[in-house]
């Protein structure tokens, strides 16, 4: 005779089959989740992809509360933040969890990347899931540059007025075609009113359907890992591979206890320094927009400042624009670049080390460059950092062509 | 490709030059619809009729104005200044030849006809400019004081932008090896009378 608990299991997994028959809940969850096998070899590094989806929920979620609140108007946006900031209950903290969410995006995304350069995730067969997260990148960018613009402060008004002129260094529309983004002679209410609906709306939505074929094409292929060899090569008996292990719950635990880290850095910057210093949320932001007045030194937020270095380095407008643009597209282009029969930074040469030595401190240097004030030798360094970021570039297919790489190893290492 | 085998297979008699030209046509006569229904919503983000009411001219009186002095004034949400020079400002720009991009202002996009001389302007003593940096769209510090600066040594007086370090003279000629790319921008105007000036508007039977 049947208990009384073992009946409401069987209910329940009646409910359950009931769903399967009619949508794959179960199969999905095997194929993404319970049976997706990733290599057990995985480090540090590889907490940035969930992290960054974390990061992405939190900016959804405090998102939509600010909306709740916000006032997409010229005249009435930077009080309406400040009243989220002094009125609404609790407001600060989801403000404050927005602002640093941000920061922390890019913060996330940028190690992410790393990891992929120096393990070579980007190579083949994984090439359409690195050109869909440098849309993802590119996206990301125009979100944090709209989203920058909302509160309507004076950074936020002469940062806006100068990325929307870049647009005038294209030869002959260039001037219409700042005057259709701005909607108005300059920036303004217009301007201000459409970014807010595509920072809310348009933005997010192409966001999450990158993330999703990004994943897609991650779940088709199969994860790299620090040794960069195939781990579908070697298979058990059962025709699971020997050297990766089911993502739940070996990966989850282990995504648990990084995102319990994070959250702890997370909710330290949020609650102890929320504007980082200025470098998060910028001082001159605390004054609302004056189209008459000029801020004396403008800079973007600190996750821009690489490619803003990049256009001031060149003495031309368009040629500027046209480098800074290049600084980004020649992602892209990165899988065909690199010719290495090696995934992995720890079987390449000498000459591949370098050079992602060298990229890496040139992107950092550029970023503290574009800080700074643009003093003659200031303007000096960025420019050889400038040209050792495309060094990397232009190298990188002749060092992998012609280099040594070590052999890799049969079974993964730990 | 392998649609067009399996109806290859499922009828064999079709007439695929039809077929080709059905879809061809049907996405010809698609896409010019799909082209109509996108204008209106490209159109959409175009100043509107109220920002174009709101971007007329603007007048400004300079009847006070001393000499040396600028003053700042908006149209079209630019900062427009208009400065009274000095008998030596005036002077001191035939000196400058060599150090700008464009003496003479041959760029003819920078200012109307009636302003492309050495002094950009109508009259020379006085000069109406659009104060926005043609780099990036900052407004330039006015540094009318001769002397070394931080960023010159013989500085003759000008306009220094902080954003990033372009320098233009007291008739809104850019300096060479700067970001900013061209002179600094006169807007149309005219003189209405000697003390009233209209920005937005050119002297009669000026293009």
């Amino acid at each position: 005779m049947a208990t009384p608990a073992s009946n409401v299991s069987r209910q329940l997994s009646n409910v359950g089959a009931w769903i399967d028959s009619r949508i794959p809940v179960s199969d999905f969850w095997k194929k993404h989740i319970s049976e997706y096998y990733a290599p057990k070899n995985f480090n540090f590094f590889y907490f940035f992809g969930s992290l960054a989806l974390l990061v992405l929920v939190n900016q959804l979620v405090t998102g939509i509360f600010l909306t709740m609140f916000y006032k997409p108007d010229a005249a009435s946006a930077f009080a309406s933040v400040e009243y989220i900031m002094r009125d609404v209950e609790w407001g600060w903290l989801i403000r404050y969890m927005h602002s640093t969410g941000a920061s922390f995006f890019f913060i996330v995304v940028y190690l992410h990347m790393f990891r992929a350069l120096m393990y070579g995730s980007y190579k083949s067969p994984r090439e359409l899931v690195w050109i869909l997260g440098v849309l993802i990148y590119l996206v990301l960018m125009a979100e944090a540059f709209m989203g920058y613009v909302l509160p309507w402060g004076q950074m936020s008004y002469w940062g806006a007025q100068v990325i929307i002129s870049l647009f005038g260094a294209v030869p002959v529309v260039g001037e219409t075609l700042v005057e259709w983004i701005r909607g108005d002679f300059f920036v303004s209410d217009a301007t201000l009113n459409r970014f807010f609906a595509l920072h809310v709306v348009a933005l997010p939505l192409a966001l999450l359907a990158l993330v999703v074929l990004h994943l897609a094409a991650l779940h088709e292929v199969g994860s790299n890992n620090p040794d960069g060899i195939d781990v579908k090569a070697k298979k058990d008996a059962n025709g699971k591979p020997l050297d990766a292990i089911p993502f739940h719950p070996y990966y989850t635990v282990k995504d648990i206890f990084g995102v319990g880290v994070f959250l702890t850095l997370f909710a330290f910057v949020i609650f102890y320094a929320p504007e980082f210093g200025g470098l998060f949320l910028e001082p001159d932001n605390f004054n609302p927009a004056d189209p008459l007045v000029t801020p004396q030194h403008i800079v973007p937020v600190w996750y821009f400042t690489p490619y803003y270095a990049i256009l001031r380095a060149v003495p031309d407008k368009l040629a500027g624009v046209i480098l800074m643009g290049a600084a980004i597209m020649v992602l892209f282009v990165l899988p065909w670049l690199d010719r290495s029969r090696v995934r992995s930074i720890r079987y390449k040469g000498w000459g591949s080390k370098i050079l992602l030595a060298v990229f890496v401190v040139a992107f950092i240097r550029l970023g503290m460059l574009g800080m700074a004030e643009g003093t003659y030798w200031e303007t000096i360094e960025s420019r050889i950092w400038t040209f050792a970021y495309f060094a990397f570039f232009i190298l990188l297919p002749f060092v992998t062509k012609y280099e040594q790489p070590r052999p890799e190893p049969e079974r993964v290492t730990t | 490709m392998s649609d067009n085998q399996s109806l290859a297979s499922v009828q064999p008699a079709a007439d695929k030059g039809r077929r080709m030209l059905l879809l061809a046509g049907t996405g010809a006569v698609g896409a010019v619809g799909a082209g109509f229904v996108a204008w209106p919503f490209v159109a959409s983000w175009t100043p509107s009729e109220r920002a174009k009411v709101v971007g007329a001219p603007v007048e400004a009186f300079i009847g006070e104005l001393q000499p040396g002095q600028l003053i700042r004034l908006q149209w079209r949400g630019q900062t427009i200044g208009i400065l009274r020079r000095t008998d030596r400002m005036v002077e001191d720009l035939s000196q400058l030849g060599d150090e700008l991009s464009d003496p003479e202002s041959g760029n003819a996009d920078q200012q109307p006809e009636y302003a492309a001389n050495v002094h950009r302007s109508i009259k020379p003593e006085y000069l109406v400019l659009n104060m926005h940096c043609t780099h990036l769209g900052c407004v330039p510090e006015y540094i009318p004081e001769v002397g070394a600066q931080p960023f010159d040594e013989n500085w003759l007086g000008g306009f220094f932008c902080p954003c990033h370090k372009s320098k233009f003279d007291l008739a809104g000629r850019v300096y060479s090896g700067v970001p900013a790319p061209t002179n600094l921008a006169v807007p149309p105007y005219s003189f209405l009378d000697d003390d009233h000036v209209i920005i937005g508007v050119g002297p009669e039977g000026a293009a």
